[in-house]
């Protein structure tokens, strides 16, 4: 099915907006009333659901995603521990649905990282001295440039370099799903999997 | 000589299929555990045509959707009522085992798991919920997952990692009345900040820790996500044993012997290396609450709040701004003036016996002042409150007895805090709207959430156990 195929991910220029939090957990991200959608409704409009709009459902004006000037944003930037929290993948789905590729913080919750990866969607980490210029540039541009085979984000003339762990990277350049990696190693999972029986009987449930 | 190894190297090592050029492991997994939100995990099981590799492996308990009261009536939110469903479809088609909503052994995961005999040292154990690392504290590796590793797990009974760095945090010294588990974890917490073991696997070490009885070691790693950690774990040791004894699911006779052998020989060797070393003094850990919107925030119950003013970081100072603002307090406000309007005494971090019988124990021939619900970690854990005559103090304090799952924690079963309301909670996560649109958190343990309610507002629950067991 199409809808859980990976895209790659090469370069993107777009529209960027800057989230001034830390510790953005992922119960904000998406809030968990809306975990029992299914994928195939989408999930965009469940991002920042509660930060974006207030109990009657009109928008908060002060939040950065409200900025008519932001419509369409593709590009993230947070600030430290961005993801934290709930493992819930359905704050990736939003995001992604919304219309971001990437993220950008100085960390980010593991689970989370994790997730936007089998997504395609890139958590760049950007030092801690970098951020806050980066957020000035794209609060002032209102556009980043992401190039994930160089590491780079521009935002006007600035420009900073981020990290991610290489074996994401080559992931997302190529749009590979894991369990065609997996695939290949079929052979070895099953010989694992009969040496250990005889060697841990014990790990066995009962019952 | 071989390379001294701690506990999560040789757990690691045993499970290793192969590791690939790109620097990341495959590991096989023991245990699957799987609840209602896993249903994306099987709809791209579905997606591929394919079965689930290994159901005999994968265990299913439904806990976040289910409802803590009125059990015998039908599910009346159709949208809860299909999520529940979901699961009992879902099990049936792959032939997992499903402890459902009927089921006598129902209850959270995270609390089932361990006291099923399922959870035992020496395994590998993933589950699509981030608190999963509460199985570590038996001394087994246990990760919380995406929905998409949810399905490589299915499909495959195996999941990628990179392997992450070791973190020690070595809890020494003795710890005071009424402090627990939820105290020292806390209390970590605010020392090295949510991130603070990121990328890290934290073994819990020192007398504290092994003081702690099986109870207090599940509420402490379950918190280690909360610092940020891939997962936590304490050494397997004769409480540890004496704990998987006799559990349904566990190794049994000649077995049991074998595996206590092979679980002996799993704590660190004394020379092993951690990449990070952190350190506390149990006496110097008082009972401690939350006042913000991060577990971070965390204070000794005898702090104020503090004031944005006096931060010099101005986003951080906005950051605490917004905290106060969201949660209704004023700067410099002392803790003990905050009243709360309802408490929660539940979930996979604190709803275990001995965490009803430490709120029990304060509420015992005391009135609540403010109402909350009462939610064991597990059917069984309710039966045995029962037989104990817990629910007796519960309910003559004023305080709703429910029936086992997650309830008030994430609130999408239906139990949520009302906007703008205020609840001292022995839950895990303080985040906004957590606990339902609106709600403000305070996270505490079992006995200070207990002391609120009688108090009605937080409040040191030192001076209330005088004179009590």
């Amino acid at each position: 099915m199409d809808q859980f195929k990976m895209q790659p991910f090469r370069k993107l220029d777009g529209v960027a907006v800057a989230l001034r939090r830390d510790n953005v957990d992922t119960d904000q991200v998406i809030p968990a009333r809306f975990l029992k959608v299914a994928r195939a409704e989408g999930l965009g409009d469940t991002l920042f659901r509660d930060l974006r709009f207030d109990q009657s459902g009109k928008p908060r004006p002060d939040f950065p995603l409200n900025d008519p000037a932001r419509k369409g944003a593709s590009v993230l930037i947070g600030r430290r521990n961005f993801g934290v929290g709930s493992s819930r993948e359905a704050a990736v789905y939003a995001l992604v649905d919304y219309g971001i590729r990437c993220v950008v913080a100085t960390s980010f919750g593991d689970i989370f990282a994790g997730n936007s990866v089998n997504n395609g969607l890139v958590a760049a980490i950007v030092a801690e001295e970098d951020i806050e210029k980066l957020l000035s540039a794209v609060e002032q541009t209102g556009r980043a440039e992401v190039d994930l085979e160089e590491q780079t984000i521009k935002s006007g003339n600035y420009v900073v370099p981020f990290t991610i762990d290489p074996a994401r990277k080559t992931r997302l350049l190529n749009g590979w799903d894991e369990l065609d990696l997996t695939a290949q190693y079929q052979d070895r999972i099953e010989a694992f999997a009969a040496k250990d029986r005889a060697e841990r009987p014990w790990a066995v449930p009962r019952g | 000589m071989t390379q001294p190894l701690t506990l999560f190297d040789k757990i690691w090592a045993q499970h290793e299929i192969l590791k690939a050029e790109n620097g990341l492991s495959l590991l096989w997994v023991d245990r699957h555990y799987i609840h209602e939100g896993s249903f994306q995990g099987f709809d791209k099981v579905e997606a591929r045509n394919a079965s689930v590799a290994r159901p005999d492996l994968t265990f299913g308990i439904a806990d976040h959707y289910v409802p803590t009261h009125a059990r015998s009536k039908p599910i009346a939110d159709p949208s809860l009522a299909r999520m529940v469903q979901q699961i009992v479809d879902n099990t049936a088609k792959h032939g997992i085992m499903l402890m459902g909503l009927d089921d006598p052994r129902q209850g959270i995961v995270h609390v089932v798991g361990p006291e099923q005999g399922l959870t035992i040292p020496g395994l590998v154990i993933v589950c699509g919920d981030s608190h999963t690392a509460t199985h570590g504290a038996l001394g087994a590796i246990a990760i919380g997952i995406g929905a998409s590793e949810v399905s490589h797990v299915m499909l495959t009974q195996t999941f990628w990692q990179k392997k992450p760095k070791r973190m020690r945090v070595t809890v020494d010294g003795r710890c005071g009345p009424g402090i627990g588990a939820k105290d020292i974890a806390l209390s970590i917490i605010a020392k090295i900040g949510t991130n603070g073991a990121q990328g890290h696997a934290v073994e819990y070490a020192g007398r504290a820790i092994r003081a702690l009885t099986m109870e207090g070691r599940l509420t402490l790693c379950n918190l280690a996500i909360e610092a940020g950690a891939r997962t936590g774990m304490v050494a397997p040791d004769e409480t540890t044993f004496a704990y998987v004894k006799g559990r349904p699911f566990a190794p049994k006779g000649a077995d049991f012997e074998r595996a206590v052998q092979v679980w002996q020989q799993l704590p660190s060797d004394s020379d092993a290396e951690f990449d990070t070393e952190v350190s506390l003094d149990a006496s110097a850990i008082a009972p401690v609450v939350t006042w913000g919107t991060s577990p971070e925030d965390t204070l000794p119950s005898d702090a104020a709040v503090p004031d944005p003013a006096q931060v010099d970081d101005p986003d951080r100072a906005k950051q605490v701004q917004g905290a106060l603002d969201y949660m209704g307090l004023t700067p410099r406000q002392k803790l003990t003036d905050i009243r709360v309007d309802r408490v929660f005494i539940g979930s996979c971090t604190n709803a275990r016996i001995e965490d009803l019988r430490a709120a029990a124990a304060v509420l015992s021939g005391r009135k609540a002042k403010v109402p909350g619900i009462v939610s064991p970690g597990s059917t069984l854990v309710k039966r045995q409150a029962e037989q104990e005559g817990l629910d007796k103090v519960f309910t003559a304090a004023g305080l709703t007895w429910a029936e086992s799952g997650c309830s008030m924690c994430i609130g999408i079963n239906g139990d949520v805090v009302p906007p703008g309301e205020r609840c001292a909670s022995t839950t895990n996560r303080n985040f906004r709207g957590r606990q339902g649109p609106g709600a403000r958190t305070h996270l505490m343990s079992p006995a200070m959430v207990a002391a609120a309610a009688v108090n009605g507002h937080l409040a040191d629950v030192r001076p209330m156990l005088v004179g009590r067991a």
